[in-house]
């Protein structure tokens, strides 16, 4: 074990993957000696070499075409988007390329050796196009897995997992925890399996439930909820597609209640395929409605940051408001 | 002869590949570091009130840059971005166009903004995301815009403005069809100018809106700046081929290179270029090559990435200096009163910022504003809950807590 933060940890899983497949690449804007904006790469390119480890033209279109390309050769392509806010330039090359190759050639070819990694979300004063989270985009499409970790632990097992998954995986990484979060990493290699929700804490009264980076957020809502007297079981979703309903569903036949977060605008955001499935499993469980707390249906604001989010304050109000229906 | 490919054959019996780098672009610089007009070049018709005005934009910019820059070393800002290097680029192509010409820049170009007269406070209001900002507190610091001086509001995503900028130029000339005859008048009055870096002209952005530029005849300058790197990324790992300038030939547009830290060159150019695209409503691409004095923004390292001595040789090649030696020279400008006006200037500064640092931020209402026209009903009741909340924990949210009737 060493302590790390996520940063290392993800520069742990790629350096581990690169010393087993000597055809993986790692590439993407300023990935190379510089190591990247947020140097999740740093000291890679000298380990492996500029043939596996380089910095592409700016061109995410081209990123993602090239890396689907690579990928159908058989080589594991580790592609780099600088910010999830620069991915949808790239969005034609993923959703009608990456997620449909296998299915469209009769598994003739695919290209389940693609991962890409992109930092996520707010909390850093990036206004509009440094903040957004654009999971729900991609969790419309069949045949891509979307993973999103919420510690250095999680980051290093979850994204080694999404390498040897034979699917192309969107990994999003919650760049304002990068630096904030640390914790005890293997140094060695582990995975986490894909798919399933971590129930972090026990409860009894309501099931609250996240992902990434408003992790972190619920579980001082939660906090502030068992001072109230309130018993929350606090799950982190980690995988969006394909998602775990089983776990969530068997918590909230437990608990009776459900407050989902995101960080993403509420209509169509992840939450509400959530609240669907949730309400249709469990329907003679729920207690109460249930609740969302979300981004508003805006753009990413900068000055009245603190408004916009889903912060602890809101999400505490929700978790009271489901409590007391 | 011309075939339906739209090639006109050039027929060859030699088995010959052309070398991808056979083209050699050259370079005009019509001033010498020194500020003196260099042999066989040709100085453009520049006069004095024009040349002040572009050495006191760059002066300026200078100033404000150097200290926003600090500012954010001090927090009082979250971000920033410099134009060190290219001030002569970006200001004597400003200078060259029309007050009404369209201005579409990437985001570091406040020096053609300051041009066109966007004053200190309307700079600080942005930087400072207050009520006073135009962009209503939106965006990162640097993201301007403005619709009275002709500057469309930055967009971060790299390159979408140049497609745009070909579209907004194609209707700059479509104002000027005959509604009887459909056809066009064969004087433009307005063109689009477009900057960009040479790591943008990687995009896909970038050759769709050369490619329809070139094939539906719009008049836009694209103005690429070269300036050697994007963020860490050297231009040699970006392009290969005669810099982005061979591009422009590629798509049939007319293209020059100029000495991006020669205010004359870029200025005689830009002018050029302008009566091209006037007169025949066609592109033209002009390729800036001035070095990125500065760090790529407030939150770049360059020691990361490029050696002191690299950086050494071309501080010394400052656009700035050269040409206030050719002011000097022509007897336009005076040493002792530019040092005045530069204590003033920052003086100006200085206060604009404490000033602007002062003002509120922008109304919660700024929040759901402009997402449509109107907000639809699912973000009005957002908006309400919202309001609800802050009310319920007015301590938390102190920005707009007490401005919420
Ligand atoms: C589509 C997109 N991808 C990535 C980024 C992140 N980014 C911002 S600036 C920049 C480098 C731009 O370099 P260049 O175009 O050469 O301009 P310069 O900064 O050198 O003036 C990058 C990669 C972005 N803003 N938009």
């Amino acid at each position: 074990m060493a302590k790390m933060n996520m940063l290392h940890a993800i520069n742990s899983a790629l350096d581990i993957t690169m010393a087993e497949h000597p055809q993986a690449c790692i590439f993407g804007e300023d990935v190379g000696y510089f190591g990247g904006v947020f140097r999740a790469t740093s000291g890679l390119q000298e380990k492996y070499g500029k043939h596996r480890v380089f910095n592409t033209p700016l061109t995410e279109q081209g990123i993602l075409g090239f890396a689907n390309g690579l990928a159908a050769f058989g080589a594991p392509a580790l592609a780099e988007i600088q910010f999830a806010d620069y991915i949808f330039p790239a969005f034609d090359q993923i959703v009608n390329e990456s997620a449909k190759f296998r299915y469209r050639s009769g598994n003739e070819f695919n290209v389940g050796n693609l991962t890409i990694r992109t930092p996520y979300g707010g909390g850093i004063a990036g206004g509009l196009y440094h903040s957004q989270s654009p999971e729900a985009y991609f969790a419309h499409t069949p045949g891509l897995k979307l993973v999103v970790p919420r510690n250095p632990y999680q980051a290093k097992g979850l994204l080694r997992a999404c390498i040897k998954d034979d699917n192309p995986v969107i990994f999003f990484e919650p760049k304002r925890l990068y630096r904030a979060s640390t914790g005890e990493v293997p140094e060695g290699d582990y995975t986490i399996e894909i798919g399933k929700a971590e129930v972090v804490k026990e409860g009894k009264d309501v099931t609250v439930l996240a992902w990434g980076a408003q992790m972190e957020i619920i579980e001082q809502a939660a906090a502030k909820a068992e001072e109230a007297g309130i018993s929350c079981e606090i799950i982190d979703l980690r995988s969006i597609l394909p998602w775990d309903a089983e776990t969530i569903a068997k918590s909230v036949t437990k608990t009776g209640r459900l407050v989902i977060s995101h960080e993403a605008p509420i209509t169509n955001g992840f939450g509400a395929e959530i609240a669907a499935t949730i309400q249709k499993e469990c329907f003679l469980h729920l207690e109460s409605p249930i609740e969302r707390v979300c981004g508003l249906d805006t753009p990413y604001p900068l000055a009245l940051e603190k408004e916009y989010v889903p912060d602890a304050l809101k999400v505490f109000a929700a978790i009271k408001k489901s409590v007391e229906f | 002869m011309t075939n339906p490919n739209n090639i006109s054959l050039n027929i060859s019996h030699a088995l010959e590949f052309i070398d991808g780098h056979a083209l050699n672009i050259p370079t005009l610089k019509i001033l010498s570091e020194d500020g003196d007009i260099l042999d066989g070049a040709t100085a453009p018709d520049l006069d004095k009130e024009t040349a002040l005005r572009i050495y006191s934009t760059m002066r300026f910019i200078r100033l404000l840059d150097e200290r926003m820059q600090a500012a954010q070393r001090q927090g009082r800002i979250s971000f920033y971005m410099q134009c060190l290097g290219e001030e002569a680029a970006i200001t004597a192509s400003a200078a060259a166009l029309k007050q009404e010409d369209m201005i579409m820049a990437q985001y570091r170009e406040q020096a053609a903004l300051h041009y066109r007269g966007f004053s200190l406070e309307q700079f600080m209001n942005q930087l400072f995301s207050n009520e006073k900002d135009l962009g209503k507190g939106r965006q990162m610091p640097v993201h301007y815009g403005s619709n009275e001086l002709h500057y469309l509001t930055i967009s971060s995503p790299l390159g979408t403005q140049i497609p745009q900028a070909t579209g907004y130029a194609y209707g700059q000339k479509l104002k000027h069809i005959d509604a009887q005859s459909g056809e066009l008048s064969s004087e433009i009055d307005n063109v689009t100018i477009c900057y960009f870096g040479e790591g943008a002209a990687s995009e896909g952005d970038f050759h769709a809106g050369l490619n329809m530029a070139a094939v539906h005849k719009a008049p836009v300058l694209f103005f690429a700046r070269n300036n050697g790197y994007a963020i860490s990324t050297p231009a040699d790992e970006q392009f290969k081929g005669d810099g982005i300038a061979s591009r422009g030939v590629g798509y049939g547009i007319k293209t020059i290179r100029v000495d991006g830290a020669d205010t004359l060159a870029v200025y005689a150019a830009t002018q050029k270029a302008r009566e091209i695209a006037v007169t025949t409503g066609e592109p033209v691409l002009i390729e800036s090559i001035a070095y990125r004095l500065g760090a790529h923004s407030t939150s770049d390292d360059p020691s990361g990435y490029r050696t002191k001595d690299e950086e050494a040789e071309f501080k010394s090649n400052c656009p700035v200096a050269r040409f206030k030696a050719w002011l000097l020279k022509q007897g336009w400008l005076n040493e002792e009163e530019d040092e005045v006006q530069k204590d003033k200037i920052r003086e100006e500064i200085l206060a604009a910022l404490k000033v602007a640092e002062k003002i509120q931020k922008p109304a919660l209402e700024e929040l759901v504003s402009d997402v449509y026209d109107t907000p639809i009903p699912a973000l009005q009741k957002q908006y309400e809950e919202l309001k609800e909340h802050i009310k319920q924990h007015p301590d938390a949210y102190p920005i707009t807590a007490g401005r919420i009737k």
